[in-house]
């Protein structure tokens, strides 16, 4: 809108951050092309490495800082597998952790001014959640065959209700993955595209400080936001785990 | 699948471009641009592999087993202090038995003595007491002698004056007889 009104002024791209580009020369995107996506991810990995595998290297009793950076990551996704999915959910514990320290990382590099974000796109999302729930689904249909339709089945309801939740229930089922993976792109993309906005009208001489002000605090908000969202993405992970392994109401 | 709908992306972005100016893909949102999706996917898949066994293989075992070691220490740490606590306990107590040893002792050794004490002032105010009485009746017998002492010098007196009394009346009378006199005066 602002747009609109002085487009001599003030050009808003609070999506251009997240464009896909070559990382080398200007060509068509296939699908093994190197780009700041793979760039990030890569830088994702790094920082996973150091902190969980260089970090404990010297796998001190007394933990260093970085270790224990490592220490908690580990035992705050292991303690929500066990919590959440109970016993039998930790045998799929690395998986979970894989996802939690992708995510998160790639939050927080993503706060670095001028990277890219790479769980703000939902095609990263997307497959993420898709793999949570195909995933999932196996793992219910392999432990407990067709009983794991019981999950769909709400025994504690009036007879004459299971039917129509049933339905619901099947439905809510399937939306999963959508819900999954679209909060998590949406939150990180809505807070970066925001603070473009806000860092555009930094523009105005006017305006400026007040657009400092709201830079810092929609910035703050992100670093929640960050690890929040791959806290939640990582615990309904966890809820639809136990799901599968646990079906019945 | 992807094809047509880049097209329908591209000419939003193309309608979009309208406004922005100069950028077309920039107005629009790069997140449904499907043409970089097999791109995304693809890298995502090696980064989550790599991950994994980054995790798997290395950083998961080995922060298990710090933590189980520190879980160890920890539980030996416990041990150990619930052992020195026991001890300090014990020997608080045995100081305690001490104690209470020594006070006996102590009071023993003060009744012991006390005892004594009451003993050896029995014994000496007996001997005292007896000294006392022993002194007493030797002076009682001292008494007595004096008295009788006292009693003899009474009838010689008494006999000598009766005697020069009698002669005074001029009557001569032998001394015998006055004395038998006088002692039968003196004990009437």
């Amino acid at each position: 809108m602002a747009a609109d009104a002085q487009p001599e002024a003030l050009e808003f791209y609070p999506m251009k951050q997240f464009a896909l580009e070559p990382l080398f020369g200007q060509g068509e995107i296939h699908w093994y092309t190197p780009t700041n996506a793979t760039l990030w991810m890569g830088l994702a990995i790094l920082t996973i490495t150091l902190l969980l595998v260089v970090g404990t290297r010297r796998r001190a009793i007394v933990p260093s800082r970085t270790q224990s950076i490592g220490e908690l990551a580990y035992g705050f996704v292991h303690k929500m597998v066990e919590d959440v999915a109970g016993k039998e959910g930790l045998k799929y514990f690395p998986y979970i952790m894989t996802l939690f320290m992708f995510i998160v990382t790639a939050n927080f590099l993503g706060l670095i001014p001028m990277s890219f974000s790479v769980t703000s796109h939902i095609a990263v999302t997307v497959v993420m959640a898709l793999m949570v729930f195909v995933s999932v689904t196996l793992i219910g249909f392999f432990k407990h065959g067709i009983g794991f339709l019981k999950l769909f089945w709400v025994s504690s309801a009036p007879a004459a209700l299971r039917p129509v939740l049933a339905v619901i229930e099947v439905i809510s089922y399937f939306v999963r993955p959508v819900s999954h993976s679209i909060r998590l792109a949406g939150n990180v993309m809505a807070g970066h595209a925001v603070i473009k906005v806000f860092a555009t009208f930094g523009g105005i001489a006017l305006i400026t400080p007040l657009s400092l002000v709201g830079i810092v605090a929609i910035f703050a908000m992100d670093v929640l936001v960050a690890f929040i969202q791959a806290y939640v993405f990582t615990i309904l992970t966890c809820v639809y785990l136990k799901d599968a392994l646990h079906p019945a109401h | 699948m992807a094809k047509p709908t880049t097209e329908i992306s591209g000419q939003a972005g193309d309608a979009l471009a309208g406004y922005g100016g100069k950028a077309a893909q920039e107005a629009g949102m790069p997140q449904l641009d499907f043409a970089t999706y097999p791109n995304q996917i693809f890298w995502l898949l090696v980064t989550l592999v790599v991950i994994y066994f980054i995790l798997n293989r290395l950083a998961l075992p080995r922060i298990a087993s710090v933590l189980a070691e520190r879980q160890d220490t920890i539980t030996g740490d416990l041990a150990m202090a619930e052992e020195l606590k026991r001890k300090a306990a014990e020997a608080e107590e045995a100081y305690n038995r001490a104690l209470a040893e020594a006070r006996a002792e102590a009071q023993k050794v003060v009744a012991e003595n006390k005892a004594r004490i009451q003993a050896e002032l029995d014994e000496a105010i007996a001997r005292a007491d007896a000294e006392i009485a022993a002194r007493s009746a030797e002076s009682e017998a001292k008494i007595a002698e004096i008295r009788k002492g006292a009693m003899d010098a009474v009838k010689e007196v008494a006999t000598a004056t009766a005697k020069e009394i009698v002669a005074a009346f001029g009557v001569k009378a032998d001394g015998r007889t006055i004395g038998r006199a006088v002692s039968e005066r003196l004990k009437g």
